[in-house]
Formats: structure tokens, C-alpha cells, sequence
């Protein structure tokens, strides 16, 4: 049989029996998949969008709103607190977490503990969170009434509504973004590296910075990008801890809406949008850093 | 023995026909041919073994006849009916998979009632033939368990009641045993073979370990590069491959290159480095032909001493040791002939036998009935 | 080496006690009897709950918070898990596009997507009503939903949809008996991440919110903008609870979904 060659016709008989079936059945998780994503369109992308437009279409197509930021004064100095809040907030995220994220992988016995240290200030909301802070932080908070008793200051010093008690709000609330995604890039180093390392005569200092460091730099990475970029959009905390002078970003957009000035805070908005996603972009190029971030964001 | 389940009726299996199937992947490269052109006729009732290394199209094949695969040309018929339009749950088949696939959820007796349940059987009725199934396996009473608190034999053996328990007269099996020790595996090969003699009914039976086909199977289809090397019972396929492929799978084998010289009867004369072979042979090759002579390493034998053969019925070769190992039940050497082919001679280790010494010369000798041309 | 070994746990220790603390913090404050924040309080008591949960100012807004929460819940869980059973099986192009849009709420600023809802749903009338409360907070509890109920996808081995196939369950019968029941844990959680969500959600609530639809962390907003009274150190406390409750729930049903899919043992053969 194998022999004779058969016709096409008769080849096309036998073949492919199952067309329509085989379709009806490739679209249905399309058809699963629809009603969220038609709703996330209609309650969530597209009024978004439709906000962002008002930045080039106000009042007709311009791209004047984004011309003026040149000189925009206010914008500039909002944009650069902004930034240097964020990176100052990460770094100190990125240097408290480490360790901690190193001792959550080493913690046979703790480790339950310490992740329900880190993970239940996670999941409380961040109202509570930075409430917390104006409790810590206040004239008669914890810290003004413990340093008066050791008598480092006469009166009580004025902490609340300062840059720095929004820098150490914000590190308190995002040190959990920092910690997990490097906790994960530690936990996959092979620990018989370690064991070789230290067999071929390298003190535990050199092992981390040669070793250890290296291997969790996709973790350090990925934690350090997503930081930075929450840290970005951040509004409660710095409006609730922060100084009346010193306003964010998202502060100035959250005024400015409520001035009706939608063109000018869907221009701030967009540029605060195209900031974190080119921040996220160059994230994803990094090698390792998009697993890292995947396995974090469970 | 035990069990409701049919005895060896005849009839009671399926029959199954593969004609010219296919199955292409990538529709731009040809190249990509899992299956290329299977043609298999399986007897109602036998246990067949489609063997063959991975890539080699088996597994495709099997999935293609539960039909969670179409092929893209070709046909399967059981039992004479075309199946390929069918979808796998109305084909009435059971089948086993490598890691069990118990339903993790349910209880073992759960598992097992589940194809009941889905052919709409009264709960009396399933409660029967659940229990009746897991006795047939040897694990009765197991019935409120979960696969998780199973060892993986265990659990091997609720797949196979689970297959069975609506009595399909047809079974597949994707490398079952995969995941267990030798020891398990090899108690559990000798458990299949009596199953299939207490079901009666077929079993195709995939799996890329040729000594677990050889054991189990009434046959065997040796599949390579997605088409059917050779199909033949275990004793054909060892004692006359079809060609060098079958030869090399199964079993061991040593490939001697010759030239033909004439044809005797049903035998081959062939020139072997200088020396007269004969050899079996199925086709009729063309004088001067460049061939391959195969042999089995434990059917040659050292040619001296108290052996005696005719040149009729035998043939010889002079070689020299090259490596002796000595492997317990068997020695193992490493000769080599003048040409410089190396041949190998299995034979079993006694302690009265003198064990040959490398740079020796020797004589080996081996019947003609098992020099097979390919 | 005794020094290697103390020091560094012992700033892992501070760390963990700079992370928790605030917590406590608030909770010791809730107890306390004076009228303003001070830290450690002078006495104790439960005047902060009592005042809590006898002002109907403070219970309105909790009932709100509730209920859209619960709302969220249905709408999030319904449309997450069609969606991450149909995203699983989509081909890898389509699958990234639709992921992305589902899960972009995660990382757009908050108050980007606030305004913006604000914007499209100030136009239609919809600012204070908890319809609209409902609405945006499904946007933004759904990427846990999806997340939590397709990794629970991922661990179901693929060739139990293939036995049960074959053994003679049709796509439906698949789908309700073996698909179904095993996502059950990834959905539940799913469930809980989504009222969590809900109801702790404060940006897009201090846009939509208006006077027919005010939350509960929109009234605390309020109150700490306008007056700082201990209650909102009661009223976080018990949030507090509230949180550490659903994520210790979530966590029970993580395990438990585990160890059910666990296929081996360690039994004799």
C-alpha cells in the first residue's frame, strides 16, 4: 500500500476531517478572555486614554502643553523632588532590604516569622501605614518623646510634614517590593557555590562580594526598578507626611484636577506615565530581571 | 484468577489499523514529520509495542489513535470503523499515561469510578466494577486513599484499573513504567503481561526501552524517524533484523562489511576480509554488492579446543584480542579483524574456560542461521 | 565568629522591628485614652472603639466600604478567572497583549489611573455613586485575581485534562469535575486579594467618591485632614485585623492546595 501514491482527491478525503469543530474550538479562549478585557477597556483603559488626550487636544491637536513644561518652573522643581525622593527612598530600600532579604533565605526556623514581618505591613493599606508614621513622626509622637528622654533635644522637634518623614515613610512601605524580588534571585543560588567557594579558601566577605552579590544582581535589579517606579506615582504618603512645600507629582496632578485643568495634568500625567514605563522598558532588556520580576509578582 | 472482566475471550479486542498516517508539525519545512507514513495492521487482542528512541514518532502515533492528535494524512480504522472525525471521548479507549494522571482531587475509588460516572452507570452498579477493577490490580480496599498517600506503583496500578473498568477493547500506554525503579518496573512488566492475558483484550504499548518490549510484547514495531523499521514478533526482530537500524536497537549487534560473491540457496556468499561467509539473507542482492553482515556478540564463539562445526553450516574468522572485560555472569571482548573492524564476543564466564589475554590470536566462529545480512 | 554571626542578624532584627513596629504602634494607640496622638499613651482604654462603633459617621462609610468590596469580589473573581482560563490557552502574541492590559494596573501610578477614571466617569454622572465605586475597584483587583488563578493553572498537570478526555468526560464535563475543582484554591485566594483590594483602596475613592459613595479610607482621609482624633488609630487597628485575617486565610489555602497536588509520597512500593 505503501507503494501506490494516491490521488489528491482521495488524500483530501481522509485528511484534515475536523475543520469546523477545530475552529469553534480555537476561539473559545478568545471568547474567555473577552468580557475582561472589554470591561477593562470600557472602565479602566479607555477613560484613562481619553484623559491623556486632553494633554494634545485642549483646545484642538497641540503639542503646546508639552512645550510649555520646558520652561514650567513649578513642573521642573515638582519633577525634581520627585525624582530625588524616589531615589533616595530606593537606595535606602535597596541597603536596609538586602540584608533582610538575605536573612529571610539563610532563616531555616524564622523564616515563616520573619515573611509574616514583612508581609503583613504589605498588605496593610498604605492609609494605615503612613497614619502610622504621623503617630511615630508627630510632636508628641515615639521619636520626639524617646529623644527628650534621653535628652539628645530640649524641645520637641518638628519631624512630621518634612522631606525626611516622607523618605522614611516610603522606604517603610516599599521595603517589601525590595526584599522580595531579591529574596527570590538569592534563593536560586546554588548553595554548593557557596560550599566550593569557601573550600577553595575565601573568607564569607569575599564569598558575598564575589560570589553571593554577583548571582543576586538580577533580583537587586528587578527590586531596584520596581521600586523606583512605585516610588514615583507615590501620592497618600507624601501627602500625609510630607511638607505643604514639597509637593509630588502626582500631588501637583491631584491639584490641578482639582482645578479643572485637566490639559495641564494630562500632560503631567503622561509624562509621569512614559517615565515609568520607559524605567520598565529598560528593565525588561536587563537579562534575568523579567523572571524576577514574575516570580515577585505573586 | 481474579475478576469480572473478560478471560481471554477471543474476539474480545479490538483490532486496529493505521494506514499511511501522518503528522506534520511545521507546515513549511517537510523535515518536520513526526509521523511519516505509518502503516500497521494490530490483531485483535495481541500486545503490540511500538519501540523506538524519543523523536522516533511513537508517542505521536499513540496520541493519534486516543485522538488528541489529527493526523494531517492518513487514517485510523478500529475495528473497521474510521475513528480519525471522532473526538477522544467517544472513542471508548482506555489509556495509561507515563505519570499516572490521577485526578488528584479524588479519592482512588473516585478515580476509578470516574469513566463510569461520565457513561451515566447507577451508583450500585459502578461501586461493583470500581471494586472488582482495583482487585483485579491487587489493591483492594483502597478505595477511600488519595493518589498522594500512593506510592508510584501503587498509583501506576489505579491508572491501569481506572483504564479499564469499562471494559474498552482497546488499551494505550505511553511509557507507563517510565518512572519507576528497575526492580518495580520489571515486577510491574510481568503484572502487564497478566493482565493481558486475564483482560483478552489489545494493548499497544509504547516505550524507547527494548528489553521491556522484548519481555512484554506478542510484537513489536520498531519505529524510527517517524515511520515503521520493522514489525515482527520478538524472536524475529532479534534473530533476523530487516535492516541496520533494527539491528543496532535491539540488542547489541556487530556490523562486518562485505562484498557478495554468489548466492546459495537462500544464503549470501559473501567476502569478509579474505575469508568465505555465509549469511541469511531476504532480499536478493546483486554480485559485487557492497553489504553489511550483522551478528549477535553472544552467538559468537572462540573457535578452538573442543568445538567442532562444519564450513557448510558455520563460518570463521581470525581476529586478535584487543580487550578483555570480565563482567560477572558474562566476559566481554574486544576483537579485532584484519580489515580492522572491531567485533565484540559476549560469553558466559565459567571458571573452567580460559579467559583469552589481549594480543592473543584467535579463531571465533558462529552458525550461519545467525549471520544475517542488512 | 560568634560577631559575624550576632552583628548581622542583629541588623536583620532592627530592620524587621523598624517594619513592624509602626503596626504596633497604631494598635497601642488605639487603647489609649487620651485625646491626641501621643506616644506611649498615658492610660488605656477602649474609648476609640466605643467611639467608633457608636458613630453612625464612621459605620456608614464602613457598610460602603463593605459592601462594594464584596460587590468587587463577585464581579473581579467572575471575570478574572474566565479570563485567566481563556488567556492560558491563547497563542503567545495575543496572550502578552491581553496580560498586559489586564495587569497594567499594577504598575500605571495610581494617580494616573484615578484621574482618568475620574475623568470618563465624571461625564456620565457617575461620580458618588458606589456603582461606579464597584466598577473601578474591579479594574483594579482583577490583576490578583488573574495572577493567583493562573498559577494555580500552571501546577494542574496538563495530562489530567487528556485522561479524563479519554476516559470519557466531554470538554464541559473536563472542565466542571477535574479543570474546576483544582483552580478552586487559586480562585478563593484570588478572591481574598481582591477585597483586600477593595476595600483599603484610597486614590481613585478620593476622586469618585463624591458624598453618595464615601469609603472608609476615604472618611479617614478626611478626619486626618481636618482633625486627628485617635478613632482612625481604632478604626486602622481593626483593618489591621481585618488584613492579617483574609492574608492568613489566603495563606491556609495555599498550603492546603499544595499539598493536594502533591502526586507522591513517600510510602513503600
Amino acid at each position: 500500500m505503501s507503494e501506490v501514491v494516491q490521488p489528491a482527491s482521495l488524500a483530501l478525503a481522509v485528511t484534515r476531517p475536523k475543520t469546523a469543530p477545530l475552529n469553534w474550538r480555537k476561539a473559545v479562549p478568545l471568547l474567555l478572555a473577552a468580557p475582561l478585557l472589554i470591561y477593562m477597556l470600557v472602565f479602566y483603559a479607555l477613560p484613562v486614554v481619553a484623559m491623556l488626550l486632553r494633554s494634545v487636544n485642549d483646545p484642538t491637536w497641540t503639542l503646546s502643553h508639552y512645550a510649555t513644561l520646558i520652561d514650567d518652573v513649578v513642573f521642573q522643581k515638582t519633577f525634581w523632588i520627585t525624582i530625588n525622593t524616589s531615589v533616595t527612598v530606593t537606595l535606602g530600600c535597596l541597603i536596609l532590604g538586602y540584608p533582610v532579604a538575605m536573612g529571610l533565605v539563610r532563616a531555616r526556623s524564622m523564616a515563616p516569622f520573619i515573611l509574616v514581618v514583612i508581609l503583613l505591613p504589605f498588605w496593610t493599606s498604605v492609609l494605615v501605614r503612613s497614619y502610622a508614621w504621623m503617630v511615630l513622626l508627630g510632636r508628641h509622637g515615639l521619636v520626639n518623646e524617646a529623644l527628650l528622654a534621653l535628652g539628645m533635644i530640649e524641645r520637641p522637634i518638628r519631624i512630621l510634614n518634612t522631606p525626611l518623614a516622607t523618605q522614611i515613610a516610603m522606604i517603610h512601605i516599599l521595603l517589601p517590593y525590595m526584599i522580595l524580588p531579591i529574596a527570590n534571585a538569592l534563593r536560586q543560588i546554588d548553595p554548593s557555590l557557596i560550599r566550593a567557594a569557601s573550600g577553595l579558601g575565601s573568607t564569607p566577605f569575599m564569598t558575598f562580594r564575589q560570589v553571593i552579590l554577583p548571582l543576586s544582581m538580577s533580583g537587586v535589579a528587578a527590586g531596584t526598578l520596581l521600586t523606583f517606579v512605585l516610588a514615583l506615582g507615590f501620592y497618600i504618603t507624601p501627602a500625609m507626611v510630607g511638607g505643604p512645600r514639597d509637593i509630588t507629582l502626582s500631588m501637583l496632578i491631584a491639584q490641578q484636577v482639582e482645578q479643572l485643568n485637566w490639559a495641564y495634568a494630562a500632560t503631567l500625567s503622561a509624562v509621569l506615565l512614559a517615565t515609568a514605563l520607559a524605567i520598565l522598558a529598560v528593565a525588561r532588556k536587563l537579562p534575568g530581571v523579567g523572571n524576577a520580576f514574575r516570580t515577585s509578582m505573586r | 484468577m481474579t475478576g469480572g472482566a473478560t478471560k481471554g475471550v477471543p474476539g474480545s479486542g479490538a483490532s486496529v489499523t493505521l494506514s499511511n498516517l501522518e503528522k506534520t508539525y511545521d507546515r513549511a519545512s517537510a523535515a518536520a514529520k513526526a509521523v511519516d507514513g505509518v502503516s500497521l495492521d494490530i490483531r485483535s487482542g495481541e500486545f503490540l509495542t511500538m519501540l523506538g528512541p524519543s523523536g522516533s514518532g511513537k508517542t505521536t502515533t499513540l496520541m493519534m489513535i486516543a485522538g488528541f492528535e489529527t493526523p494531517t494524512a492518513g487514517d485510523i480504522a478500529i475495528d473497521g470503523r474510521s475513528v480519525v472525525a471522532m473526538p477522544p471521548y467517544r472513542r471508548n479507549i482506555g489509556m495509561v499515561f507515563q505519570n499516572y494522571a490521577l485526578f488528584p482531587h479524588l479519592t482512588v475509588e473516585e478515580n476509578v469510578a470516574f469513566p463510569l460516572k461520565q457513561r451515566g452507570i447507577p451508583k450500585a452498579e459502578r461501586a461493583k466494577l470500581v471494586a472488582e477493577a482495583l482487585e483485579l490490580v491487587h489493591l483492594p480496599g483502597y478505595g477511600a486513599r488519595y493518589p498522594r498517600q500512593l506510592s508510584g506503583g501503587q498509583q501506576q496500578r489505579v491508572a491501569v484499573a481506572r483504564a479499564v473498568v469499562f471494559k474498552p477493547r482497546l488499551l494505550l500506554m505511553d511509557e507507563p513504567l517510565g518512572a519507576l525503579d528497575k526492580q518495580l518496573r520489571e515486577n510491574l512488566q510481568l503484572e502487564m503481561r497478566r493482565l493481558h492475558a486475564d483482560l483478552g483484550i489489545t494493548f499497544i504499548y509504547v516505550t524507547h526501552d527494548q528489553e521491556e518490549a522484548l519481555t512484554m510484547s506478542d510484537r513489536i514495531a520498531v519505529m524510527n524517524d517517524g515511520k515503521v523499521a520493522q514489525v515482527g514478533s520478538p524472536e524475529d526482530l532479534y534473530d533476523r533484523p530487516d535492516n541496520r537500524f533494527v539491528a543496532g536497537f535491539i540488542g547489541e549487534s556487530n556490523f562486518m562489511p562485505a562484498i557478495v560473491r554468489g548466492l546459495e540457496d537462500n544464503m549470501v556468499v559473501a567476502e569478509c576480509q579474505g575469508t568465505v561467509i555465509r549469511a541469511l539473507c531476504p532480499n536478493r542482492p546483486t554480485s559485487g554488492e557492497k553489504v553489511t553482515l550483522t551478528t549477535r556478540p553472544e552467538r559468537l564463539r572462540f573457535a578452538d579446543g573442543a568445538w567442532a562445526g562444519t564450513e557448510a553450516t558455520h563460518n570463521r574468522l581470525s581476529v586478535t584480542v584487543t580487550e578483555a572485560v570480565f563482567a560477572g555472569e558474562r566476559c566481554r571482548y574486544m576483537l579485532q579483524a584484519g580489515d580492522g573492524t572491531s567485533i565484540v564476543l559476549k560469553e558466559p564466564s565459567s571458571a573452567t574456560v580460559r579467559r583469552r589475554a589481549v594480543g592473543e590470536r584467535a579463531e571465533i566462529a558462529w552458525s550461519v542461521a545467525d549471520t544475517i545480512l542488512v | 565568629m560568634k560577631l559575624a554571626q550576632i552583628l548581622p542578624a542583629s541588623v536583620v532584627g532592627l530592620i524587621l522591628f523598624f517594619l513592624a513596629f509602626p503596626i504596633v504602634v497604631v494598635a497601642v494607640v488605639s487603647f489609649s485614652s487620651a485625646t491626641y496622638l501621643t506616644f506611649p499613651p498615658p492610660a488605656f482604654g477602649l474609648r476609640w472603639y466605643e467611639a467608633y462603633f457608636s458613630n453612625p459617621d464612621w459605620l456608614k462609610p464602613t457598610w460602603v466600604s463593605i459592601w462594594v468590596a464584596c460587590a468587587v469580589v463577585v464581579l473581579a473573581t467572575f471575570l478574572g478567572t474566565l479570563a485567566a482560563l481563556g488567556i492560558a490557552r491563547l497563542p503567545r502574541g495575543l496572550r502578552v497583549v491581553a496580560a498586559g492590559l489586564i495587569l497594567s494596573p499594577l504598575i500605571v501610578p495610581g494617580i494616573v489611573v484615578a484621574i482618568g477614571i475620574y475623568y470618563a466617569y465624571s461625564r456620565y454622572g457617575l461620580v458618588g455613586t458606589p456603582i461606579a465605586m464597584v466598577l473601578a475597584h474591579t479594574c483594579l483587583a482583577v490583576p490578583f485575581v488573574v495572577t493567583s488563578v493562573t498559577a494555580s493553572l500552571s501546577g494542574i498537570d496538563p495530562r489530567l485534562e487528556q485522561a479524563a478526555l479519554s476516559l470519557g468526560a466531554t470538554p464541559g464535563a473536563t472542565f466542571f469535575q477535574v479543570t474546576l475543582p483544582l483552580i478552586q484554591p487559586g480562585v478563593l485566594v484570588g478572591a481574598l486579594f481582591a477585597f483586600i483590594t477593595s476595600f483599603d483602596e484610597l486614590i481613585v475613592a478620593l476622586f469618585i467618591s463624591g458624598t453618595g459613595a464615601v469609603t472608609l479610607p476615604r472618611r479617614m482621609w478626611d478626619d486626618l485632614r481636618f482633625q486627628i482624633d485617635p478613632t482612625i488609630a481604632a478604626v486602622s487597628t481593626l483593618t489591621i485585623i481585618l488584613t492579617a485575617a483574609l492574608m492568613g486565610a489566603a495563606h491556609l489555602l495555599r498550603r492546603r492546595a499544595e499539598r493536594n497536588r502533591m502526586a507522591t509520597s513517600s510510602a513503600a512500593p
